[in-house]
């Protein structure tokens, strides 16, 4: 297993750090029409709203700039015949917004040398293949600061969609924060298996509010744990975009994201002629993760506390998987004054202390 | 003078209009299409054109319709052959998970560094598992009375949940940084693709199949008795076939072809089992066997037309940047009216006036003399 680990290090930095590409050349704005395939609608009202969002952010910063979409793609040989009939209509670049795209990037961006690809939450790079990802764990941090100062039981429940490494650095991050705030309550996690299934959603929320939990916080793609919170009457951290929509008088706070500075700062490059493949991970700091606006329950003193740390990250001073870190079996993972490298981060597979629940393994 | 309108159901249906029907359903459906396209601000004529122009207009396009043909044409005649029983298989999606789970389990275990070798054990693998999975609601249906729609449903959650335990579990792939998919398949255990497009092998499948169905079920004894037994299990029991028997075999069969289905889809354009794999095509494949009137031929007709409608779907987004939900309003007109116009076959209407309304069956005998 160890060894296993090393191999999976040394694989990740090379694919993080290695091949130098070159840049490509400038397209005039008017010739670019990217291309953006979700995964889900975009009225979902998380993940592919808050893309969709951001396209229209970066329509609106490049007039010249006509893009176009296609929702609900699912992560099959669908999303190929998507790539290719938005180039052969004209796209010079494509967004791909969702992690199960990647090997079939990978076979257009082989066919269509000439054309970028940007590909969402994936590891495959190419000379015209580059991904964009945030940290997100950052403001899941955050918010889990938030969870662990207003939770009475100390149980709070966690919606998970994957239990793939994104997923997992986000309760890890978010449980970080918990026990930050309050070192005695733990993070119950139930997995749904599905991004884009606010059916199943719900009734993982409902399932985690029945065992006892009076928090939520979620990973999933819409608004259904926001919503199922709000009818039970208990708190809840949204996911993607502010979801007080959702859980008008529940809702805390939530991890957002903001794709547009992405897609402004990858066509702005396309049009200058200086974009280039590289692995995008922007944090805090940059302004791509940042937490919503706080309910009116959240009190003055909680907020203070995420000013606090969110200055710590953003100054560099300090990350959220800094040691000492242990993981569910008490065992230090990160020891005092080291800390996990983006590598390790980026292929993270198992809980820390303070979670409640399994990776399927 | 008082008007009543009357529903007779037809005695015969006259040939005319089994010709007339479906063409005017289109029609009808194009037409309440353009409507809708103009209110939302597009040419009709421009969206109509462009369905066509991308999905039939060029190799590429031909090419993709095809390919989203190939899993809809077996699926739908894996149904068709249990709908043919009035057994009601709405398992197809989960069979074809089983199919493309024991294809990769043989990739897995079983590999051999030979194309038609590795094609023929993936076969076989797909086939049982797709069969079995089916064969299991099919026993308890006819052994028990166990309500197969049920019973078929409930196995596609099994068969997804199946799929998700060994990507995540088991057959993860270790380069995948802990993301759920196995590892790509080795060149021999992919169909071979032609002609510089994603049309695979499969193809040769979703014509052999419809063809073989169609000569079984139009030619032979078993054929005929399957449909005796369908609409008449005791009957049939007095006849000397065995209902139980019949079912579960049927059901086998119709298994088997959706996990073929699956097989080729995963081997043809995957290339590695990965979580969301199918994208619904047993379910699609309902409505396919429905509009080609659980006729194998006709079932290679309306795949293909289903893959213009969504391949051309698409393009109608990115082109003339409609929304998913306005393909989806367009798609179910014309699935509504084809359907809709099913009703018109075997029903007729009839305006009477005045007085009392003589039975049924008299007056539509009397008046097919």
């Amino acid at each position: 297993m160890k060894r296993f680990v090393v191999l999976l290090v040394f694989v990740l930095s090379v694919t993080l750090c290695g091949a130098a590409y070159a840049a490509f050349p400038a397209i005039p704005a008017e010739k670019i029409n990217p291309g953006f395939v979700y995964i889900g609608p975009i009225g979902d009202g998380g993940w592919t709203y808050m893309h969709e969002q951001g396209r229209l952010a970066m329509e609106k910063e490049f007039p010249g700039v006509k893009s176009t979409f296609v929702e609900s793609i699912p992560e099959g040989p669908d999303a190929a015949r998507v790539f290719e009939t938005m180039i052969r209509n004209g796209s010079k670049v494509i967004f791909g917004t969702t992690f199960g795209y990647m090997d079939f990037v990978q076979e257009v961006a082989k066919k269509y040398p000439d054309t970028i690809f940007m590909h969402c939450a994936g590891y495959k790079d190419a000379p015209n293949v580059g991904t964009y990802f945030g940290r997100m764990y950052q403001a899941r941090y955050l918010s889990g600061l938030v969870a662990g100062k207003m939770t009475k039981k100390n149980r709070i429940g966690y919606v998970g969609a994957h239990p793939i490494p994104e997923v997992i650095r986000g309760i890890n991050a978010f449980t970080q924060g918990v026990r930050k705030a309050n070192p005695e309550a733990e993070v119950q996690v139930i997995w749904i298996f599905s991004w884009l299934d606010p059916g199943k959603e719900k009734e993982a929320a409902k399932a985690l509010i029945d065992s006892g939990v009076d928090i939520l916080a979620m990973h999933a793609d819409t608004g259904a744990t926001p919503q199922a919170a709000e009818e039970a009457g208990i708190y809840v951290i949204g996911y993607n975009n502010d979801m007080s929509a959702y859980a008008p008088t529940k809702h805390l706070t939530a991890p957002i994201w903001d794709w547009g500075m992405v897609y402004k700062e990858t066509i702005g490059q396309v049009i200058k002629g200086t974009w280039q493949p590289s692995h995008i991970w922007y944090g805090l700091k940059e302004g791509m993760v940042a937490l919503a606006p706080y309910g009116k329950d959240v009190p003055d003193l909680v907020k203070a506390l995420v000013d606090v740390e969110k200055a710590k990250i953003v100054s560099g001073e300090w990350d959220v998987f800094h040691g000492p870190v242990k993981d569910q079996s008490g065992e230090v993972k990160v020891p005092e004054g080291a800390a996990m490298t983006d590598g390790e981060m980026l292929s993270m597979n198992w809980f820390v202390e303070g979670v409640k629940g399994d990776i399927p393994k | 003078m008082k008007l009543s309108i009357k529903v007779e159901p037809r005695l015969e249906t006259p040939r005319m209009l089994g010709i007339a029907i479906p063409v005017i359903s289109l029609a009808a459906a194009l037409l309440s299409g353009a409507v809708f396209l103009f209110f939302m601000g597009v040419s009709p004529f421009q969206a109509y054109s462009t369905i066509i122009r991308s999905s039939l207009g060029d190799a590429y396009g031909l090419s993709e319709t095809v390919v989203k043909a190939i899993p809809l044409a077996m699926a739908a005649i894996a149904v068709m052959l249990s709908f043919t029983m009035l057994i009601w298989n709405i398992g197809a999606e989960g069979q074809i998970f089983m199919g493309a789970i024991a294809a990769a389990a043989a990739v897995r275990y079983l590999f051999v560094d030979n194309h038609l070798a590795m094609f023929a054990i993936m076969f076989a693998a797909a086939g049982i598992a797709g069969g079995i999975w089916a064969a299991i609601a099919g026993y308890f249906r006819a052994r028990w009375s166990v309500n197969e729609i049920i019973t078929t449903l409930m196995l596609n959650y099994v068969a997804m949940n199946l799929l998700n335990y060994f990507v995540y579990g088991p057959w993860r792939d270790p380069a995948s940084l802990g993301f759920p998919m196995t590892a790509p398949f080795p060149d021999a255990a992919r169909l071979p693709s032609f002609w510089g497009t994603r049309i695979h092998a499969g193809l040769f499948l979703a014509i052999l199949f419809p063809l073989i169905f169609w000569v079984i079920l139009r030619f032979t004894r078993w054929g005929y008795e399957i449909r005796v037994m369908g609409e008449n299990p005791k009957a049939a029991g007095f006849a000397g076939m065995s209902y139980i028997k019949n079912v579960v075999f049927v059901m086998f069969l119709s298994g088997a072809i959706a996990g073929i289905a699956g097989m080729c889809e995963l081997s043809g354009l995957q290339g590695r089992l990965q979580h969301g794999f199918s994208g619904g095509y047993g379910y699609t494949a309902i409505i396919v066997a429905w509009l080609a009137r659980l006729h194998p031929i006709a079932i290679i007709l309306v795949s293909f037309l289903m893959g213009v409608l969504l391949v051309g779907g698409e393009t109608l987004q990115i082109v003339m940047r409609l929304p998913l939900s306005s393909m989806l309003v367009l798609q179910g007109l014309i699935l509504f009216f084809v359907l809709g116009g099913e009703f018109f076959r075997k029903f007729r209407i009839r305006i009477l006036s005045g007085g009392a309304t003589p039975p049924i069956a008299t007056t539509s005998a009397k008046e097919e003399k």
